[in-house]
């Protein structure tokens, strides 16, 4: 306990010392968002200077084994330092999928070789990742997938459609879940391959969705070769790499409705809506409604607490993510909901300056696709009722 | 601290089920129901959670319980919501115990806590006094009376008030109703001239009591705490009684969420058992989240009591009012999924349900408490 104390204080100093003022401010815009990758371009100086000392000291990762890039942390210290970090508002300095989604997957799945390839350049912010899962015909029944991957020689050739492919039109690498043998039953016939996106035959579109330009995309894939020592984890096996994956994507997909906003829901109403005599809410009704949001929105985040706890006594249910996910989600909705009853008809401004391009309705619609994306709030409740509460027939 | 329990906690646990699942089952309830039993409860049974080191749970080592905190205390109030188990522990080893350790003097402490500890002393606490919980606003009034004071008024929903040894009631000796200054709390003999005591059956065949004081006599030591200055330590007992309130409902929920998927699965309609279809499946999975993200909470309550009690304040109303909506949608779910026979005094469900709604009510219901978070927030 007393060398956690220590690194506790250590840590603080470090990130007092480290971090830049203007990294320590909520973020307004996705473009506050840092993502790494071939292409990418820091939106301020503060911004490069957090990401590279972090990136030095291997905090882009600080769970992931230092030979990987990571800081090689055990869960007390890692937490230690997330919590350090949450305490002055400090930014991830490095977002991406390679870290939340791929990165779990290959440590789990991947050849020593494949580690040593992906990883270092994941926790650098050199690679950016995107993820090959959904496709048209294959959205909450993810495993009837259609994209082809034909062996020829060494190399696959890869042929089929994705969709909602996040930031593909930006990303340099994709992991894709491809049909590798289209006479197996659906679960087991299907490969996780890794490719780079500038390869032959690829091709991205983005979406327009409700809420505006999206980071969702079609990709396209013509004949795109790619060897066969791309595959994670057995050929034909890549459902269980998938899922694997996927209870990672949950987890930080949960994660959002706790994602605090900066100021208090209360407040942000009060803002507009104004108080009465006694400096409660003008607005009785939307007062309860935010009260019984804030309580379930701390209970949430004990859950989320709880649930690391679990994992690292050995006590947690690997379905226990579609929980997470389910309620961190719809409560993610309830959020915007409040917030758009709360701005009024200030929060109805689609294009002007003073709504920053309608910021707060383009948020707002996007949660919608919260409860869709990564699995639907239907599919998580069956996975909870059949694998957690063990229900006949779900 | 991590969210989960100790081992030691763990073992607290499972020789509390294996005591109240053994000795006090729904079955024992029900009993003492039908028996229409004076005490509305076991004091063998007691005298047996005594001598196991339940009752002094709370109480501190040198005055003779075992010194444990408010996380063990929850541990104990889960598994007796469980069962249901009408017990002295809520009202004597978690309230009164709390209200004399942080709040007595040291001749208070040495009369009472090692009675608490061995059984031999019940207490109630007096608090409520309209339909609502509503502490700060408390009428009852202590006007000075030579050395002393003289206590009148009433008090509604004593829990254990028609067998206590030994009341703590809270008055108002300065100030008016609303205001936090001028509450004093006071130990009081039930025997005491001008004291009525009136046993409330309620909905949930557990103990509660109208108390009416008509001048009441009391002297100056009987003054628990400081005189005006009583609604500090009385909002750290009333909160500890929160968080172990909001345990027994985690409980409470569990076992009926338990009893109910055993019955959806066992129960068979137009050919299949009901647990196959999905319009309750989705809604046994979406109570089992809510359950599970309120067990977190109510820990998180408890850790934050044993922490620092004064500063526990918001995540105990957080988890008194996630508690009170979980409960209430346990039940529910419990009895309509249960169909006719959750309907039927001769299922254990409805006893579930009777429970809850006394629960939701005690130390402050959800609404209670969402609004005292917001208070709190600022808005």
């Amino acid at each position: 306990m007393a060398d956690l104390e220590t690194f506790r204080s250590e840590t603080r100093a470090w990130l007092e010392q480290n971090c830049p003022p203007e990294m320590r401010k909520p973020m307004s815009s996705d473009g506050d968002t840092f993502w790494g990758g071939r292409n990418t371009k820091f939106s301020s100086e503060a911004q490069r200077v957090w990401f590279e000392r972090m990136r030095d000291k291997g905090w882009t990762v600080p769970h992931w084994p230092k030979e990987y890039g990571g800081g090689g942390l055990d869960g007390e210290e890692a937490k230690i330092v997330r919590q350090e970090m949450a305490a002055i508002g400090a930014r991830q300095p490095l977002t991406s999928f390679g870290i939340s989604m791929l990165g779990p997957a290959l440590l789990k799945y991947g050849t020593e070789e494949q580690k040593k390839e992906h990883l270092p350049k994941i926790t650098a912010g050199l690679i950016r990742w995107c993820q090959g899962y959904s496709e048209p015909n294959a959205g909450s029944d993810l495993a009837s997938l259609q994209t082809r991957a034909v062996g020829d020689g060494d190399d696959y050739i890869i042929n089929g459609q994705k969709i909602w492919t996040s930031y593909a039109n930006y990303a340099d690498w994709i992991f894709c879940l491809v049909r590798t043998d289209p006479a197996a039953k659906k679960h087991d016939g299907i490969s996780f391959i890794l490719f780079d996106m500038t390869s032959k035959g690829v091709t991205t579109k983005p979406i327009l969705l409700i809420s505006g330009y999206s980071p969702f995309c079609e990709t396209f894939f013509d004949n795109v070769r790619v060897p066969k020592s791309h595959v994670v984890g057995t050929v034909n096996r890549g459902w269980d790499v998938a899922k694997y994956l996927l209870q990672h994507e949950r987890a930080m997909i949960s994660g959002m409705g706790e994602r605090g906003v900066g100021r208090p829901l209360g407040q942000i109403a009060a803002d507009s809506i104004g108080a009465d005599a006694q400096g409660k809410l003008d607005d009785a009704q939307l007062r309860s409604q935010i009260a019984s949001f804030e309580v379930d929105e701390a209970a949430l985040a004990a859950a989320a607490e709880r649930a690391v706890d679990l994992a690292k006594a050995g006590q947690s249910h690997p379905a226990f993510s579609s929980a997470m996910k389910y309620y961190g989600t719809e409560l993610n909705k309830r959020r915007y909901e409040i917030l758009m009853s709360a701005g009024g008809i200030d929060a109805l401004e689609w294009e002007s300056e003073r709504s920053k391009s309608g910021a707060r309705p383009r948020a707002w619609l996007r949660t919608k696709a919260n409860s869709i994306e990564g699995g639907t709030s239907e599919v998580m409740l069956g996975i909870v009722a059949k694998r957690i509460l063990d229900l006949p027939g779900a | 601290m991590a969210l989960v329990l100790t081992e030691e906690q763990s073992m607290l646990r499972d020789s509390a089920r294996g005591l109240i699942s053994d000795k006090a089952p729904v079955a024992h309830l029900r009993g003492l129901r039908d028996a229409k039993d004076a005490d509305g409860f076991s004091r063998e049974l007691w005298k047996t959670f005594a001598e196991m080191g339940f009752a002094g749970l709370l109480v501190p080592e040198q005055f003779g319980g075992s010194g444990l905190g408010c996380v063990e205390a929850g541990i104990v109030m889960e598994e007796i919501g469980r069962t249901l188990m009408p017990s002295p522990f809520f009202a004597t080893s978690v309230l009164a115990a709390s209200a004399l350790s942080r709040g007595g003097s040291e001749a208070q402490k040495k009369q009472h806590l090692p009675k608490i500890a061995d059984g031999s002393l019940l207490v109630a606490l007096a608090i409520d006094e309209g339909a609502k919980h509503r502490p700060l606003q408390t009428k009852l009034v202590a006007t000075r009376s030579g050395n002393g004071f003289k206590l009148s008024g009433e008090k509604a929903f004593v829990v254990d008030g028609h067998t206590a040894d030994l009341l703590i009631v809270a008055a108002r000796s300065a100030g008016s109703a609303g205001e936090k200054d001028g509450i004093t709390l006071f130990l009081v003999d039930p025997k005491a001239k001008g004291l009525a005591v009136e046993r409330t059956a309620m909905v949930d065949s557990h103990n509660a009591a109208r108390i009416v004081f008509d001048n009441v006599e009391v002297n100056a030591d009987s003054v628990l705490g400081e005189v005006d200055q009583g609604f500090g330590l009385l909002e750290g007992v009333l909160n500890i009684g929160r968080g172990t309130v909001a345990s027994e409902m985690v409980g409470l929920s569990e076992e009926v969420f338990g009893r109910t998927v055993t019955y959806l699965k066992e129960r068979k309609q137009f050919g299949k058992a009901i647990g196959e279809f999905q319009a309750l499946q989705h809604r046994a999975a979406q109570l089992y989240i809510d359950i599970e993200i309120t067990r977190a909470a109510v820990l998180k309550a408890l850790q934050a009591l044993d922490a620092d009690v004064g500063k526990a304040g918001t995540a105990v109303a957080v988890a008194k009012a996630r508690a009170g909506t979980t409960a209430t949608l346990a039940v529910q779910e419990g009895v309509q999924m249960h169909g006719g026979m959750g309907m039927t005094d001769q299922f254990d469900i409805g006893f579930f349900m009777k429970r809850a709604r006394v629960c939701q009510e005690l130390l402050g219901d959800s609404n209670y408490h969402a609004d005292q978070l917001a208070r709190g927030k600022g808005y």
